[in-house]
């Protein structure tokens, strides 16, 4: 026993000496932490936004991705060719491009998943993406065609979707536990509850990342985040909980906050299919008598860029409405009076964990309380939300942010789960699926932003900030959040 | 006061010393007590507005506690929330022994039967589960509120006041006195009632206090989960919630409440243990 606490000590030191060697030389290592954990690794079969978080950019590819900066540019198709008509895309693929387990990726691999991914019995979550797609040819091993069934203006936005990723028919068996794709990572380990690893891809076909290995940490609860934060667990913190700790953060030279965009609206959803908010005019006593400005400050701590409607801020199409539903809780209370309700009503208030629905929840109530709006609080587990909410449609109010980019097509689908249902808006965004002209896009989004905000559908509270808190060496991590990805390719440490 | 009292006796200071808790426990209980009421008719300010732009004030003479991090001042909120913890422990002990005492005279009035083993190993039951976890289940289930809150507590203060009861019926039922009753022909449920109850009051007074206050942890515990009172009722245990990630920044969130909980549970328990030392007769007996 002796000896073997000496040979322990021993090799202790080996590992300080190894240790102090290493602390010189560039690190090439990283753990990022984020709050959720995905349930799986199959971003093409579920809509949770945490696998994208681990595998988009660095597992798996798709045909185009986005940058950083949220423009599509070319991943896996080098280039490609749209025809006249509009109706076919024709891909140059990567020639040098082999997945994980050895295999090449070629055009098969890219009819496979675009097929699977659009097939009647598939399970992807984004299945709309693909609905427009005709026909997947296959002309040579790097060259693929797709011909649509009337022209999309936004089929390669599309593509670059996490939910449209290439993937391989000899690995997809497993994919959920061990995903197998082109990435510049490879999968390496999972340990539920706490953790994934990835390690470098020596044989990535594009630029090889300066991490030679990274750990996705996952924190869910906001005082242990800010703990391993601060103890310095962690090198980076993707999408922090607490916005209060923030300036905390900032004062400290250990640290550097990075403050983006994302695509989150966040709303108060109102249950537009039931009594009394199945009136416009109710719906917009509610829109007056939210305090966006108070709840900005009061929730997230003033992170948050105040919305008028369903659309992100940042985007060039962006119309400003916020006017179209100031504050003014005398004209709330006229509304209601005119709308029937001199007294007010009462309604329930269904709110998700995350602190901006829970405190943000908090003080709606508060203001609607204000107008005679009672609205019951009651805060739900996520499951019991998609359950109630979501998919039950048992509420009369919530507040969730909306982060998947240029959702505003939600509302065009009248089971959503607010159930707005409007015949125009309907029209608008059938217009916009098989509009190419970017002018005319543009009119047609900036006329579905206007018509969504005048019919006060829910209430447009503020675009979701997208905080990363990270060692004051680490560079290259992304600010903004212009789809869910933690992308770690370009990610490196200070010299 | 101390000095004089530390020249008399011993047994002086015993007894003191047992009324000294008393003297503690019954003063920050009342304290409390009185916060809960006086916010019945009046607050420094009304908890049920925002003011964001007042949040996280630390404490000045406009709010002698503070303000969180709605705007709202800590002091009101501390007085409404005595309101809603007591009144969840006082509804629960008031489940226990409403259920609990009846329960525990039958079995002993019947000791030794079948409805004493069932009263009793239901007990055992219920006493054998930890009772924060069915209280999770039960807010899990029937959703979170403070009525599913006092609900739960209440529960498990049955088989307390119902053993508690019972042992001290059972000591009774051998008593010269009940023998005589018996002989005039009384039966065992009017026993129950004019001569058992009445002497294991004192028993029931102090165990009383005690669940209370465990009432009022639980409550806290319950609520500082998310599965007590919902908001805007104010909680003390959902104050300490809410206070969690602004502990490093904003300390007077978190230690006011926390206050509040430490001072209420420590009367209480003072209170009971006052309470027995000056009910128990062997004690009392020997102080003198």
């Amino acid at each position: 026993m002796f000896y073997k606490s000496i040979k322990a000590g021993l090799l202790g030191a080996t590992v300080l000496a190894f240790g102090a060697v290493a602390a010189h030389a560039e690190r090439s290592d990283l753990t990022i932490a984020m709050q959720l954990e995905p349930p799986h690794l199959d971003p093409t079969s579920a809509a949770a936004g945490a696998i994208d978080s681990v595998v988009y950019s660095n597992i798996f590819e798709g045909l185009t991705r986005f940058a950083a900066d949220g423009a599509v540019i070319p991943g896996l198709a080098s280039a490609w060719a749209i025809s006249g008509d509009g109706l076919t895309y024709t891909f140059t693929l990567r020639s040098d491009v082999s997945f994980h387990d050895g295999t090449t990726m070629d055009a098969e691999d890219v009819k496979f998943s675009l097929d699977r991914a659009r097939a009647e019995d598939s399970s992807n979550a984004q299945k709309a993406l693909f609905a427009g797609i005709h026909d997947v040819e296959v002309v040579d091993p790097l060259t693929v065609k797709v011909t649509l069934a009337e022209p999309n203006g936004s089929f390669l936005f599309n593509m670059a979707w996490g939910d449209a990723v290439i993937v391989a028919p000899e690995s997809v068996g497993d994919i959920k536990t061990n995903p197998i794709g082109t990435g510049a990572f490879k999968f390496a380990n999972w340990v539920q509850g706490d953790k994934i690893d990835v390690i470098r891809n020596d044989a990535y076909w594009g630029t090889k990342p300066a991490l030679e290995k990274a750990t996705f940490k996952f924190i869910s609860d906001p005082t242990a985040a800010f703990a391993a934060v601060m103890a310095e667990d962690i090198d980076a913190f993707a999408g922090f909980p607490a916005p209060e700790n923030l300036p905390q953060f900032e004062a400290d030279p250990r640290f550097q906050v990075l403050v983006g965009s994302t695509e989150g609206e966040t709303i108060l959803s109102i249950n537009n299919k039931m009594p009394p908010f199945d009136n416009v005019k109710v719906r917009e006593a509610v829109a007056h008598a939210i305090d966006r400005q108070a709840i900005i400050d009061g929730a997230m701590f003033g992170y948050g860029i105040p919305i008028g409607t369903h659309f992100a801020p940042h985007h060039p199409d962006y119309v400003d409405l916020t006017a179209m539903s100031q504050y003014d809780p005398e004209l709330s209370k006229k509304l209601l009076a005119e709308a029937g309700f001199p007294e007010g009503f009462k309604t329930t208030l269904k709110l998700p964990p995350p602190s901006y629905a829970r405190r943000g929840g908090e003080i709606i109530a508060a203001q609607l309380r204000a107008v005679g709006i009672e609205a019951e609080i009651s805060n739900l587990e996520w499951a019991q939300w998609l359950e109630q909410v979501f998919k039950g449609k048992d509420f009369g109010l919530s507040i969730v942010s909306h982060t998947e980019p240029m959702d505003i097509n939600i509302y065009a689908n009248p089971d959503y789960y607010f159930q707005y249902d409007s015949p125009e808006f309907q029209t608008v965004m059938a217009q916009l699926a098989s509009e190419s002209d970017p002018e005319q896009r543009s009119d047609l989004l900036k006329s579905a932003q206007k018509m969504i905000s005048e019919d006060y559908v829910n209430g447009y509270l503020f675009e979701l900030a997208y905080p990363t808190i990270a060692n004051a060496k680490v560079r290259g991590l992304w600010q903004d959040a212009p789809t869910q990805a933690v992308d770690l390719t370009g990610v490196s440490w200070a010299k | 006061m101390t000095a004089r009292l530390d020249t008399t006796t011993g047994s002086g200071m015993r007894r003191a010393m047992g009324n000294r808790s008393l003297v503690i426990g019954l003063f920050l209980t009342v304290f409390f007590a009185g916060m809960a009421l006086i916010s019945l008719i009046w607050v420094p300010y009304d908890i049920t507005q925002l003011h964001i732009a007042d949040k996280l004030h630390t404490p000045e003479p406009a709010h002698l506690l503070g303000t969180d991090h709605f705007g709202r001042d800590i002091l009101s909120m501390i007085m409404v929330g005595a309101r809603t913890s007591i009144a969840v422990a006082l509804v629960a002990v008031g489940i226990g022994m409403g259920l609990g005492v009846p329960l525990g005279l039958w079995a002993a009035a019947r000791k030794g039967s079948l409805v004493d083993e069932l009263i009793m190993r239901g007990n055992d039951v219920v006493f054998a589960f930890p009772s924060l976890l069915i209280a999770i289940i039960i807010t899990a289930i029937f959703g979170a509120s403070a009525l599913n809150a006092i609900i739960a507590i209440g529960i498990f203060n049955i088989p307390v006041f119902a053993r508690l009861t019972r042992s001290g019926a059972l000591s009774l039922w051998t008593r010269d006195y009940v023998l005589a009753a018996r002989v005039a022909g009384k039966g065992p449920a009017r026993i129950s009632i004019e001569h058992i109850l009445p002497n294991v009051t004192n028993l029931l007074i102090v165990q009383g206090t005690i669940q209370f206050s465990l009432g009022i942890l639980a409550e806290a515990g319950l609520s500082y989960v998310g599965l007590g009172a919902q908001p805007p009722i104010p909680s003390w245990g959902r104050m300490l919630a809410d206070s969690q990630t602004m502990i490093s920044f904003a300390p007077h969130l978190a230690i006011f409440p926390g206050l509040a909980i430490l001072f209420t549970v420590l009367g209480l328990n003072l209170l009971g243990d006052g309470l027995r030392d000056s009910f128990d007769p062997r004690l009392r007996r020997g102080r003198e």
